[in-house]
């Protein structure tokens, strides 16, 4: 079957008509918009007036952004968040992975992919599981926690003090299984021979893992970290759902992207919060750049 | 016995077995109460202690959700919207993968270094301008806004510009070009078929992520007869009095795909959804 000879292209022309969808779907959906939030980041505008009223402000919204209390305050919450969701995660990550590593041989997928479930779970699906297990009077954790030490009820959604860990909880939940893979392919690198030399040399298990396994691990550490502060810093959809969009009491589990949310959708002022976008996005990059520092110093000096 | 033959001989690690398997457990606990709460009515949930085995209320739970959202039509645009972003990235992504893997054309490497770039944009830079762009196309509540934007998946090409680099041997297009075959004739023949493996991973890895979209249908659907399924059952949610039982059949409906898929092809997407950091 040959194509008709419309459909003859040379090699000169064929990669331009290749590209082509790919490359218009790129253009409308991804650069232009992104160019056009630059642009209304500069602007005064409520979309609902339409593309007229639109307002040059200067600097007003960077200015306005830096000066709101609710800007601080998400910037904090999602700041913690990242760093009680995301320590956690790598500190039982590595030795669980290790335990897997050493332990496990034919049932090795099947633990991984439990672990790993939660990550590919819709966030809608956890969320509405979990605030269910993390209700007051009957939820599950609070009964299994009553029966264990005994004492009050939490009010784990509820109160500003608690909505913070409950949903560091899910998050580490949800992105363990993820780190155990990265530290899982780490450790198969490491040669076997390291660790049958320490044995003949009569170094035990626990020796063998902080003085071996610990170092080797050392590229893949920074690494998973990197990517816990990315992904942390963008927490989204579980404190989104958890609190039905407002951001919980007290707005204490209001993270920067709910909060560029409400600004667009609820209070309408879609300039200010392309200014924010903006801001936020700077933040990122200086803390991820501040983890590739960190760890291109550590390796220099090593 | 020689000093290594006893290494291999080591006494089972008991301890290892038993924390991994305590803390697998606890990773699967919630699915298995998702699963128990969906066969129960809310005043059962809400009983102390709360039920630890399955119930009878199922099709009651059911019928609560099919009275309170259209919830089959709901899963059915799901399925719609996951299928047509699987395809369309597919097509798209392998068209573009290769021409970037075998072809030189005028502002390549920019190009790449630009698309590549996207990548590492945090997601929320996306959602404003996104919603800007489908209100002026006219694509608000549109099941397309859904769809053909996540064609263009910065990943996809990276993925498939990889694979088309290595699977597809140079050799191969000259000689069919030599043979008289036409560009778009040794793509979709030669190449596409090639490139098969890499096409099922990216495939699985569209699917699931559309299937699960929360923001992008959240930003750009506004009636209730056209959400897809994460956006009707957070929907369900946030009336007082929520039907946890029913929510919870809604929720387990929905990650039960996702549980098919997995169990067929549990490796290949955990190689697929850690490739970019594991290499």
């Amino acid at each position: 079957m040959r194509l008709p000879s419309f459909l003859q292209l040379s090699p000169r022309w064929a990669p331009y008509v290749l590209i082509s969808p790919f490359l218009v779907l790129f253009a409308v959906f991804g650069v232009f918009p992104l160019c056009f939030s630059l642009y209304l980041a500069f602007q005064s505008w409520e979309p609902t007036s339409g593309l007229g009223a639109m307002e040059f402000v200067g600097l007003d919204n960077f200015v306005f952004a830096l000066g709101d209390e609710w800007f601080w305050k998400s910037l904090k919450n999602t700041l913690w968040l990242a760093l009680a969701a995301g320590v956690p995660q790598h500190l039982v990550a590595i030795p669980l992975a290790a335990f897997i590593h050493h332990a496990f041989v034919r049932s090795r997928d099947v633990v991984i992919g439990a672990y790993f479930l939660p990550y590919i779970t819709s966030t809608v699906a956890i969320a509405i599981m979990f605030s269910s297990l993390f209700s007051t009077d009957y939820g599950l954790i609070n009964a299994a926690l009553g029966a264990w030490f005994g004492g009050e009820h939490v009010d784990w959604l509820g109160k500003a003090a608690n909505i913070k860990p409950a949903i560091a909880f899910i998050v580490f939940w949800r992105y363990l299984g993820f780190n155990v893979v990265l530290y899982l392919a780490a450790l198969q690198t490491i040669p076997k021979d390291l660790y049958e030399a320490a044995t003949l040399d009569g170094a035990g298990r626990f020796k063998q893992f902080w003085f071996i396994t610990l170092p080797s691990l050392k590229p893949m550490v920074f690494f998973g970290v990197t990517l816990s502060v990315i992904g942390g810093l963008q927490l989204f959809e579980e404190p989104f759902i958890l609190t039905g969009g407002k951001g919980g009491p007290d707005q204490a589990a209001m993270t920067s992207a709910v909060y560029l949310y409400r600004m667009a959708f609820d209070f309408n002022d879609f300039g200010g919060a392309s200014a924010m976008s903006w801001l936020l996005f700077a933040v990122v990059a200086l803390l991820t750049w501040l983890t590739n520092r960190a760890f291109r110093d550590k390796r220099g000096a090593a | 016995m020689s000093k290594v033959s006893r290494l291999n001989a080591d006494p089972k690690p008991w301890v290892a077995y038993a924390i991994v398997a305590v803390g697998a457990l606890f990773m699967l606990a919630p699915f298995y109460f998702m699963f128990v709460f969906a066969t129960h009515s809310r005043t059962e949930i809400f009983n102390l202690p709360p039920p630890l085995w399955f119930g009878t209320d199922l099709p009651a739970n059911l019928k609560i959700l099919t009275e309170r959202l259209p919830f089959w039509r709901n899963l059915g645009f799901s399925l719609y919207v996951a299928l047509g972003a699987t395809a369309l990235t597919l097509l798209f992504c392998s068209m573009a993968g290769y021409a970037f893997a075998h072809y030189e054309f005028r502002f390549k490497q920019p190009l790449f270094t630009l698309v590549m770039a996207t990548m590492l944009l945090p997601s929320f830079m996306n959602m404003i301008p996104s919603f800007l762009i489908m209100d002026a196309l006219g694509w608000i509540d549109q099941h397309r806004a859904l769809y053909i934007p996540g064609a263009a998946s910065a990943f996809g090409i990276f993925m498939m510009r990889q694979y088309a680099g290595s699977a597809v041997p140079r050799e191969l297009v000259e000689a069919a070009r030599m043979d008289g075959a036409g560009e778009l004739g040794i793509y979709w023949r030669i190449v596409l078929p090639l490139l098969k493996p890499a096409l099922g991973t990216l495939g699985l890895i569209t699917f699931i992520g559309s299937w699960n979209n929360f923001i992008g249908p959240l930003v750009v659907m506004r009636s209730a007869e056209q959400f897809t399924l994460p956006l009707a059952l957070r929907s369900l949610q946030s009336t007082v009095n929520t039907e946890w039982g029913a929510l919870m059949a809604g929720s387990a409906i929905a990650t039960i795909p996702l549980l098919i898929l997995f169990a067929i092809a549990s490796r290949q997407l955990i190689a697929g959804l850690t490739a970019g950091a594991v290499k």
